[in-house]
């Protein structure tokens, strides 16, 4: 076995505060906040308006394009289609729906009569009306995802590696529904007409490979686990891959491109339940921790379910907090306010109130490589970091800046505390914003010498 | 329940964590390394090791401190990099040279090499060892006289009338006979550093130690030191000028500060190559021109300006030993140059 992927930090994971409890259903928030956009790609238009009634499961959003439907997660009544805060930053068109707290199904729920009779195109159709996207944070559509990669994919991979700090709640779906996970691989298995799904968890989580084990054995469910190194950030897509199948993603390249396709835990049992149930994605398992929660969980809630609901679940937050996260310690985004939803890709909400956050005044870099020496993508951060700091964009280009995943595995090792991360969030936008200025430039001559020539005939 | 609404959040780039190492616990344990050498240094040549060290460590604080004051800088000794600079370049030099000499040497170290440069990680040279060049130049006689350690100790303060010098292990094996020399001091006497020699530079198996403490911690990788004392140990093997070529090989790595040099010279981060495979080649070009320095420059001893000379080589390392990129594969490159 390989299971290895070049460079990565080991951050201490932090997973000992949730790890242990199980999986809490949040009281019925008395209003859901449902972003248009909780995916990859162009934003949902809203399919209700002010005062329809709506009921769980309920298709309320309709994607153009490039991404996935969007239900009600509680029944009730539609109160307001507005522009709200949401996790990604910024403010996003959201339906507000008041719950009745009456949890009515609605009908377009309907569960397939004999799921195992189903052909792929219409497990993929099931897959995309369910409004599943990547739940571990990328929120790529997945039926895009299997549709694209049926055919070329050779090798499916589910991601169990959860390698960012904090967050326990794949760990704790191996623990307590490891059948819906194999239920799901062994779905996955048949779409892509696999004989074998791997699923890769990294070896701080043994207890959910013994569960899941257990499970494959009963069913001889055509899946095996393997067991990775515990290292950040294992659970890149890209680094995944190559952990387990030692091939490396092509730059600007997708896994399907090595015949792989990658679904995380969390989205192979959405699949589950979409192909059983019918039941689309409505609800996520969200960790709440971090110092600056007073009790730390891991909850079950509908999507939408306003953060301070979830905050005043694990008994509020500590004085002093300074940082809320929407996701992960390395990935996740800090948020300016409480009043953001749960989204189909927040896996975690994280408070800080102790010194997680080490900044210093005048940050030198003293050139030791570390940075070098962490990227997972082969990059030179320090070199990368004094072209963005200067605006030098052909050289940023030349560096593979777009390239950077900004993981964050640099900025985490470098103990001059330098802001890389940072700098190439703001380098990768110069490089786009001269591509973009570029082509601009080659199109605008190309039409005055079309005009031209149009001229002089 | 509390109040979301008043709550002070901090929105910030991710990551939201960071590791526990800082600028400043790389320095701590860079000198925590040297305390070995220096302790045998004390053993060696008695209590001036210390105080000349000392000296030259105020120096470099002083001169650190003046130069940010007077430029309006943000103060950086807090780094304790100038520390290590002093203790560097106390060990580099004899220690029966006056206090005063050392802290010249400061100032161009500190001022000249490093501030001028931008400070912290911009320094183009080691500034201990080119605080050494400097001195070595201008004070020629003083920076080549060697208290004979089995004669008796400089004395801390006063005249150096007295003390006992002789020629080093190297300066012997340059012009001398070395019979005579293996006769004098013999492999465990060169390898534990009872011999004449630089302040820090003389105990071979102090500076192992501290070496081994400093990979441990991962403060440096061992790249470059080993490369660069395995290149030394290949070429004086393979070419001894007198003797066996084991014999000539442990006299030639043991003498000298090529330990000092391996360990805690050429590991300088801010003039050594990034990557690994650059370190590499850093230690195997350091190797390359002390061996030549040694055998046919005019100095019996080669790895200051060696390390000086490759020093000035990192940026062209650099370029050349970038990583591959990522899904880039050997076989793809191949059929790209095919096309």
């Amino acid at each position: 076995m390989a299971q290895a992927f070049f460079g990565g930090v080991h951050p201490h994971d932090m997973k000992a505060a949730t790890n242990e409890k199980a999986i809490e259903q949040l009281a019925p928030p008395a209003e859901v906040v449902i972003p248009m956009s909780m995916h990859f790609g162009a934003p949902c238009t809203p399919l209700v308006k002010v005062g329809d009634h709506v009921k769980v499961g309920q298709k309320i959003g309709e994607f153009r394009g490039l991404g996935a439907p969007i239900h009600a997660s509680v029944s009730g009544t539609v109160k307001a289609v507005e522009p709200r805060p949401y996790s990604m930053g910024g403010n996003m068109t959201s339906v507000i729906i008041e719950n009745d707290f009456q949890d009515e199904l609605s009908e377009e729920v309907q569960a397939p009569a004999n799921p195992d009779a189903l052909t792929v195109d219409e497990m993929v159709e099931i897959v995309k009306n369910a409004g599943i996207v990547g739940m571990g944070g990328a929120t790529f559509p997945t039926h895009v995802k299997i549709s694209g990669g049926i055919g070329k994919v050779d090798t499916v991979i589910i991601n169990g590696a959860e390698c960012e700090p904090y967050i326990t709640g794949d760990h704790r779906t191996m623990l307590e529904r490891p059948e819906e996970i194999i239920g799901g691989a062994t779905y996955l298995a048949r779409m892509f007409g696999v004989d074998k799904v791997v699923i890769g968890v990294e070896d701080n989580k043994r207890n959910g490979i013994d569960a899941m084990n257990k499970v494959i054995a009963e069913k001889k469910a055509p899946v095996v686990v393997e067991a990775l190194r515990c290292r950040y950030p294992q659970g890149g897509e890209k680094q995944l891959c190559q952990a387990i199948t030692g091939k490396q993603v092509p730059p600007g390249g997708l896994p399907s491109n090595i015949g792989c396709a990658v679904f995380n835990i969390n989205t192979t049992c959405a699949i589950f339940r979409a192909i059983t149930e019918g039941m689309p994605v409505v609800r996520k398992i969200v960790t709440v921790s971090g110092s600056g929660i007073i009790e730390p969980k891991n909850i079950e809630c509908p999507i939408g379910t306003p953060v301070s609901c979830l905050l005043d679940a694990c008994g509020g937050v500590k004085d002093g907090t300074y940082k809320l996260i929407a996701g992960g310690p390395m990935m996740g985004m800090a948020q300016y306010t409480a009043d953001i939803p749960v989204a189909k890709g927040t896996g975690a909400i994280l408070a800080f109130c102790e010194k997680e956050e080490q900044t210093v005044e005048h940050p030198q870099c003293i050139r030791c490589g570390k940075c070098v020496a962490a990227c997972p993508v082969h990059l030179e951060p320090l070199f990368m970091y004094q072209y963005a700091e200067k605006g030098m964009v052909d050289e940023l280009n030349e560096a593979h800046i777009m390239d950077c995943m900004e993981c964050g595995a640099c900025s985490y090792t470098c103990p001059a505390r330098m802001h890389l991360t940072h700098m190439f969030k703001t380098g990768k936008q110069l490089v786009k914003n001269k591509m973009a200025a570029d082509k601009a430039a080659a199109e605008a001559k190309k039409a005055a010498e079309e005009k031209k020539e149009a001229v002089n005939k | 329940m509390t109040d979301y609404k008043n709550l002070k959040l901090i929105a910030t780039s991710n990551p939201h964590i960071r590791g526990s190492e800082t600028t400043r616990s790389i320095m701590l344990d860079v000198i925590i390394a040297m305390l070995p050498a220096l302790a045998f240094a004390i053993f060696n040549f008695g209590l001036r090791a210390l105080t000349l060290t000392a000296v030259s460590v105020v120096g470099c604080i002083f001169w650190e401190w003046l130069y940010r004051k007077l430029m309006k800088k943000p103060q950086s000794i807090g780094d304790l990099s100038c520390v290590v600079t002093g203790m560097l370049l106390a060990f580099v030099c004899p220690v029966q040279m006056p206090y005063w000499m050392i802290l010249i040497g400061d100032f161009f170290a500190i001022i000249v090499v490093k501030q001028l440069f931008g400070g912290i990680g911009k320094n183009f040279l080691n500034p201990a060892l080119a605080g050494r060049a400097v001195l070595l130049a201008s004070y020629a006689g003083t920076m080549t006289s060697w208290v004979d350690p089995a004669a008796g100790k400089a004395p801390i303060i006063g005249s150096m009338a007295d003390v006992v010098t002789t020629a080093t292990p190297l300066a012997v094996m340059k012009t001398g006979d070395f019979a005579a020399l293996t006769g004098t001091y013999n492999v465990g006497n060169m390898f534990i550093g009872q011999i004449p020699g630089s302040l820090g530079e003389v105990s071979a198996l102090a500076l192992l130690i501290g070496g081994a403490y400093l990979i441990w911690r991962k403060v440096i990788n061992w790249q470059t030191p080993v490369s660069y004392i395995a290149t030394v140990a290949v070429l004086t093997f393979l070419f001894p000028k007198q003797g066996s070529g084991v014999e000539w090989m442990l006299y030639s790595v043991f003498g000298g500060g090529l330990f000092l040099g391996a360990f805690f010279m050429a590991t300088d981060y801010a003039t050594s190559p990034v990557t690994k495979k650059g370190q590499l080649i850093f230690g195997i070009g350091c190797g390359l021109f002390t061996v030549l320095i040694r055998y046919f420059g005019s100095y019996n001893e080669g790895v200051c300006y060696s390390i000086m000379v490759m020093n000035l080589l990192v940026a062209l390392i650099d370029k050349y030993t970038k990583p591959t990129r990522f899904g880039v594969v050997k076989s793809d490159k191949k059929e790209a140059a095919a096309k």
